[in-house]
């Protein structure tokens, strides 16, 4: 960078550098307000808990595969599946998109030196670490963790005699979630303001890469459906602690007594339960987009990079991304087919869940695109890429089939929901969050990853995958029923069945220890790996344009990037290679392609000049 | 550390001040980064009070769903709450003429404002305490009927924004009485009025609901 014409500034930098560089370990790197830092603790989080649920999901399996070979009995098995849910959709998949991509890709995107928040950022991360250590201290308290289903139901979830019930597990769990709520509200606020309020000079919405579209929109989901968990946490403290009935009905026990939640308290009467289960829903299910958006945009950005060329309907990618949110708020009740609604209510969120199909293919459809005749470079984050789109067609694929009420009713509560969810929502969001490791692994550390590890990793998994999850089609059409610790006599499951459940097991330990490799090729490499240089995948979007890399404090040095182009300049015709920077100046290349390349930020439709 | 290439920032040096404004641009503060802008702030308090009327939305969908189950007896609706109501409304009147003295660079006035508001909002907080304990003296238990069982729960997190809003108002009152200027303090100000005046609404909002049914 020619230095020496930025003196001024220069200058004006240091003085504020030295007054805000945090000096100090603590500042630095634990009580930090720089967005790098508490992204790289949000992901550090999220995949420390992250692996605490695949641990679970082995329990689970080895119970399956070989009922009680393995002295696992029904209360842990019980546990594990609600651990399980709720940590991999909550306290790993939403906390390390949004708060971990979101956290640094956001203002390194935009040309943003930070958040418009920073210290609310740090309380963000801080909230966050709480509620994990909340969440996890279920485990060690006495009758443990809650059993009663990651979706927590009243009222098995607070009825004695369901794991955890009787102790503090589902105060905890209830507690922990109402922190991590306040997190991701401190979180989302920050986004969405940096997203409208830091973008550099240049940078208008149309030019914002795709990454960002899908977390800015995951994060105002975020704000509008975290609420109603929050009001659905709180009634059931309630009810739990204070022997309220916003949820609890008259429920006898064995023994003939009405149910209450202490001897001191009156019995349960007239609560509804389904009342819970639309406040769940309502915020349940734009938390699949709130995982499934920014996963959408972190695609698009990968794929166009390795495959050098632009995104195939850019626009059509934004206004789908922003369809699929605003229809997200209208589906919930697809979740609750057999609680026995109304027809008419039923076909109605039967035609929004097939309705939010048109935006969702449209995506697919510009992802094939993009690859098509793509000078595609089979890196790993590309693989991913790939692996994502043939989980996420799959997964998607079969929700049409259960967005149908007659088609669900049969299949619910069958493996072939664990199937589906697994494959759309799961799978392919951690395909994306694996997409966008590989891909930004460079910038964030300033060194490559192994390359054999990371194909062991990709191939391994990828193929895993399909191992477990396709055959659960299968038992589902079978009738195997979800959150049955073990099957009996009395389902009369032909030998095959079985069989498959021994074979998915071992699949999905062999799958799951593949995911060390992954851990310690992170940890290997970001000390010990080939050097990154600042731009190794040949990237248009301003992450890659920063001076120093790792980025350092305050990102761009003494002036911030001026942008003048999409992110999406790959292939330009007649241009000197075959990617343009989104801060590249029109002058600095001939010919200038006609479209995106308005210095007024304003899309000309190729008529400029 | 590598070198940037050689098509990096052709662009002119874009430090402090020439890159605000005119261009609908982010209003970027290179000098003082760690911050947003005034209109960043708004932005965000006013995306806040969103997330929480969703809360409070949530909420009140929940009370119209339980409240047509049979067993709903719903609370009398004594003097105090309405006394209550008239000190929350008092507390925004003076939140807003303090905010209208500081435009017009009243400090005096300001500071008399906003101490004024602070009290007012926070005897409404007691007062929603006693209420509290008068209904539980009259046998109102929070777990005898889903009708004192709602108007606990709307009153506590509604209580606990209003604790959000001392805070709030502690701080900027602290700015406020050291500040010379009443012109430097009308955003703080602003912030805190308008928050406490989305609370008055929340309230007015929720004990409407309680007296409609």
């Amino acid at each position: 960078m020619a230095k020496a014409e930025h003196v001024e500034a220069e200058q004006h930098h240091d003085d504020h550098d030295d007054h805000h560089e945090p000096q100090g370990i603590w500042q630095k790197y634990i009580f930090s307000q720089d967005h790098k830092i508490i992204a790289i603790q949000y992901t550090l989080t999220a995949i420390f808990v992250g692996l605490i649920g695949l641990g679970l999901s082995g329990v689970m399996r080895l119970q399956l595969g070989f009922p009680g070979d393995f002295g696992i009995t029904d209360a842990f098995y019980f546990q594990a599946i609600t651990m399980h849910g709720m940590i991999m959709v909550v306290y790993l998949l939403t906390a390390l998109l949004l708060g971990g991509f979101g956290n640094y890709l956001i203002p390194l995107m935009l040309g943003a030196r930070d958040m418009a928040f920073p210290y609310l950022n740090m309380l963000s991360y801080w909230f966050y670490f709480v509620s994990v250590v909340v969440l996890l201290a279920s485990f060690f308290v006495p009758g443990g963790p809650t059993g009663a289903g990651w979706t927590l139901y009243p009222p098995q979830s607070i009825l004695p005699n369901t794991p955890g019930a009787d102790g503090l597990g589902i105060v905890l769990m209830i507690g922990s979630l109402a922190i991590f709520i306040v997190a991701a509200t401190m979180g989302g606020l920050n986004y969405v303001v940096t997203v409208l309020q830091l973008r550099a000079k240049g940078m208008t919405l149309m030019r914002m890469p795709l990454s960002i579209w899908g977390i800015f929109t995951a994060s105002i989901l975020a704000l509008l459906a975290f609420p109603a968990l929050f009001v659905g946490a709180v009634m059931m403290m309630f009810d739990n602690l204070l022997g309220t009935s916003f949820f609890m009905p008259a429920i006898v026990d064995a023994a003939g007594n009405l149910v209450s939640a202490s001897p001191d308290k009156p019995a349960y009467s007239g609560g509804s339960p389904l009342l819970f289960q639309h406040l769940f829903w309502y915020f349940g299910h734009p938390e699949v987009y709130i995982v499934a958006l920014p996963a959408f945009g972190v695609i698009s950005d990968v794929l166009a990079t390795h495959a050098r060329k632009t995104i195939f309907g850019y626009h059509m990618m934004v206004w789908a991304i922003l369809a699929i949110g605003v229809i997200s708020f209208v589906v919930w009740a697809h979740h609750m087919f057999v609680s026995g609604m109304n027809p008419y209510f039923g076909f109605f969120f039967a035609s929004t869940t097939l309705v939010i199909a048109i935006p969702t293919a449209i995506k697919v459809y510009n992802w094939i695109f993009t690859l098509w005749r793509g000078n595609i470079r089979l890196n790993t984050p590309m693989l991913w890429c790939i692996g994502f789109i043939s989980t996420f067609l799959i997964g998607g694929l079969t929700g049409l089939w259960l967005g149908n009420v007659i088609v669900d009713i049969p299949l619910s509560d069958t493996y072939f929901v664990i199937a589906h969810f697994h494959l759309v929502m799961g799978v392919s969001a951690v395909f994306a969050i694996f997409a966008g490791l590989y891909h930004w692994f460079p910038k964030v550390t300033g060194r490559h990853l192994n390359k054999i590890m990371s194909r062991t990793h990709f191939w391994v998994t990828f193929v895993g995958v399909y191992v477990v999850f396709l055959p659960m089609h299968y038992l589902g059409f079978e009738g195997m029923p979800r959150r049955y610790p073990s099957y009996g006599e009395d389902f009369n499951f032909p030998a095959s069945a079985t069989d498959l459940n021994a074979f998915i097991t071992i699949a999905a330990i062999i799958m799951g220890i593949v995911q060390f490799v992954f851990i310690f090729n992170m940890a290997w490499s970001a000390f010990k790996g080939k050097k990154a240089e600042g731009n190794p995948w040949e990237s248009t979007t301003l992450e890659w344009q920063t001076p120093d890399t790792p980025p350092v404090h305050g990102n761009w040095g003494p002036s911030l990037p001026v942008v003048h182009r999409w992110a999406y300049d790959y292939s330009v015709p007649g241009a000197n290679k075959d990617y343009l920077t989104q801060d590249t100046a029109p002058s600095a290349t001939a010919p200038r392609s006609d479209r995106h390349l308005d210095d007024h930020g304003t899309h000309n439709n190729g008529h400029e000049d | 550390m590598n070198a940037m290439t050689p098509t990096k920032n052709p662009t002119p040096p874009n430090h402090i001040g020439n890159n605000r404004g005119g261009n609908g641009w982010g209003d970027h503060h290179e000098d003082q980064y760690e911050s947003a802008s005034p209109l960043g702030k708004r932005i965000g308090l006013w995306i806040f009070m969103g997330v929480a009327s969703i809360l409070f939305s949530s909420l009140i969908s929940a009370y119209v769903v339980r409240m047509g189950l049979s067993d709903w007896h719903p609370l009398p609706e004594p003097w105090w709450l309405w006394a209550n109501t008239a000190t929350l409304i008092l507390a925004s009147v003076f939140l807003q003429w303090s905010l209208n003295s500081a435009k017009q660079g009243n400090l005096t006035v300001t500071k008399n404002g906003i101490m004024l508001g602070g009290l007012f909002g926070a005897l409404f907080i007691v007062g929603q305490v006693w209420a509290w304990l008068q209904f539980i003296n009259l046998g109102y238990f929070v777990e005898t009927n889903p009708a004192n069982t709602f108007f606990y729960l709307m009153t506590a997190l509604h209580g606990a924004h209003l604790l959000g809003g001392l805070v709030a108002w502690i701080r900027t009152q602290r700015t406020v009485q050291r500040n010379e200027s009443a012109t430097k303090v009308v955003l703080g100000v602003e912030m805190c009025t308008v928050y406490w005046h989305f609370l008055l609404v929340v309230w007015l909002v929720l004990f409407g609901l309680m007296l409609l049914t």
